[in-house]
């Protein structure tokens, strides 16, 4: 059978479908944030409030209309599919959400889409593609630098903006002289990199490629 | 997280005015502590003001030879500021020494002085709280005590400051600039910005409702040689057991404030006198009244043994 008479079904696509059936045969017709709470606090609000958004993402520009609760992590991820951009921990502790947002490396679990009108964000997607990966992903591939792979988006954004910093000159908390520029060590690497967690423990490979791709651009 | 609704402010003023229309609103900057508990439902404003718009990013110099920090300035700014990191080495130092470099792009100063504690009875809801919920109780007391407060605590809170960038500020005598919904603006000196808990610990700073943070103020540099040693369970990306700022001159004076150690800040003018003659009488007298439990009365001796660390470094 020819490939192009395949449907294309990835796991995302069934487990999305499986998922949407099981809550359409589960779930009553009003959404359950609607529900009244027992111990709302004076002033709150029951129903959802929406507001629209327009930013660039990896280039393109996209507007959308959300729930102003909606992070910009979930933005990414459910109304734009770009799924690259993981949900590990969605309180800042993990990195797995780590995107480029007008050029620094942010949490993207820990800001509100609707903050971010007219912001430019770049995400794993936007930094490199399979037939033309960024030389940071190159550099993963090349070291190993993942097991699961849960946490390399966030890695690879991370690292890709941190070399940035160093070459902008703002210090760390091991640069020994606050006056003097900052060196791209494999200490410096280390500290400046602590807010992305891996469990599989791959972080001496991962510093292997952020240290090859620092030295080639140094 | 419950629903809210949203507005950009276009002005300081007009940000207050609205936070005091407004009963349940928050202003939102950096947005890293309020969304963490506003998950949680620790936090549930009914409207955010997004003050990232007003025009506060800005460091600039004071005609007193100071600098004015402008509230919306980024962690990660200030701390790579040239003119802080020559003259006021301490506050860059604290910031470093603090969160991730993701949090430290998008945390505000005016946001980090407003940091709420990361006490674990404050974030479990199932758990009584006094902070969170007044009246309820303290379930700290008498419970996991070892990251919490020695001195300062009252018998409805024994939570610390999370804080690193406050307590370089507190050794530096900045002044928190606000405006107030009706338009005035007034200073307040770091050391009356931070309240101890006493019977009503949900109060933390001294800001009325809807006193927004405009700008914190620096005096002109202190000179001497600035050190902020954190003491913490891992090497990066953890709170301070305890944490010394210090400006130390060449005849031995100096300034000191600790940070994980109480509700605010702790600086106790009277006992630098004491420095002279070294770490252990400086920090009895700086730790005088503390009340530690068994659980943290190792923080005593680790704040001492951090000061003592210091100065041996100054000296050398």
């Amino acid at each position: 059978m020819p490939a192009s008479d395949t449907p294309s079904v990835t796991r995302r696509s069934a487990m999305a479908g499986a998922a949407a059936s099981a809550a359409a045969a589960s779930l009553p017709p009003v959404a359950l944030a609607q529900a009244p709470s027992a111990a709302a606090p004076a002033g709150a609000l029951e129903a959802p409030v929406t507001a629209t958004l327009s930013l660039t993402v990896n280039g393109e520009a996209q507007s959308l209309e959300l729930d102003t609760r909606t992070t910009l992590l979930d933005a990414l991820r459910e109304h734009l599919h770009l799924t690259g951009t993981k949900k590990g921990c969605d309180h800042g502790q993990c990195g797995a959400c780590t995107v480029i947002l007008d050029g620094k490396r942010v949490y993207s679990c820990l800001t509100l889409a609707v903050m971010h009108e007219g912001d430019a964000v770049t995400t794993i997607e936007g930094l490199g593609r399979p037939d033309s990966l960024h030389p940071m992903q190159a550099a993963f591939v090349k070291h190993d630098g993942y097991q699961c792979g849960y946490c390399t988006p966030g890695q690879i954004c991370a690292s890709v903006a941190m070399l940035e910093e160093i070459k902008a000159g703002i210090p760390s908390h091991v640069t020994a002289d606050l006056t003097a520029a900052a060196q791209t060590t494999a200490e410096e690497i280390r500290e400046r990199m602590s807010g992305n967690i891996c469990r599989c423990g791959a972080y001496s490979n991962i510093l292997d490629a952020i240290t090859e791709v620092a030295e080639r651009q140094a | 997280m419950k629903p809210f609704t949203y507005e950009r402010a276009r002005s300081p003023a007009e940000a207050a005015a609205a936070a005091a229309r407004r009963p349940g609103a928050k202003f939102i900057a950096g947005g890293t502590n309020l969304l963490d508990l506003m998950k949680l439902q620790i936090e549930v404003p009914a409207h955010l003001i997004d003050v990232n718009g007003l025009a506060l990013d800005k460091v600039e110099p004071t005609p007193e030879g100071g600098l004015r920090i402008g509230a919306l300035v980024r962690n990660t700014d200030l701390a790579a500021d040239e003119r802080v990191r020559r003259d006021y080495a301490v506050l860059s130092r604290a910031l470093l020494a603090g969160a991730t470099g993701q949090l430290r792009n998008k945390a505000t100063t005016a946001g980090n002085l407003l940091q709420r504690t990361r006490c674990p009875y404050f974030y479990d809801t199932a758990q009584p709280c006094n902070k969170r919920q007044p009246g309820s109780g303290c379930a700290a007391i008498g419970g996991f005590t070892r990251p919490l407060a020695v001195i300062g605590g009252s018998e409805a809170c024994i939570a610390t400051n999370p804080s690193d960038m406050a307590v370089a500020m507190r050794a530096l005598d900045a002044v928190v600039e606000t405006v107030r919904p009706d338009g005035t603006t007034r200073s307040i000196p770091i050391a009356e910005f931070h309240r101890l808990p006493g019977g009503t610990p949900h109060i933390e700073t001294a800001l009325e409702a809807g006193e927004l943070i405009t700008a914190v103020t620096l005096p002109p540099p202190a000179g001497g040689r600035q050190f902020y040693r954190k003491v913490r369970d891992r090497a990066s990306y953890a709170f301070a057991l305890v944490s010394v700022a210090a400006v130390v001159q060449r005849d031995g004076t100096g300034r000191v404030a600790l940070g994980g150690v109480a509700h605010k800040p702790w600086r106790v003018e009277g006992a630098e006198a004491e420095l002279r003659r070294g770490a252990k009488p400086a920090m009895a007298a700086i730790l005088d009244g503390a009340r530690p439990t068994p659980e943290n009365a190792f923080k005593l001796a680790l704040a001492e043994r951090t000061l003592a660390s210091v100065l041996a470094e100054a000296r050398g």
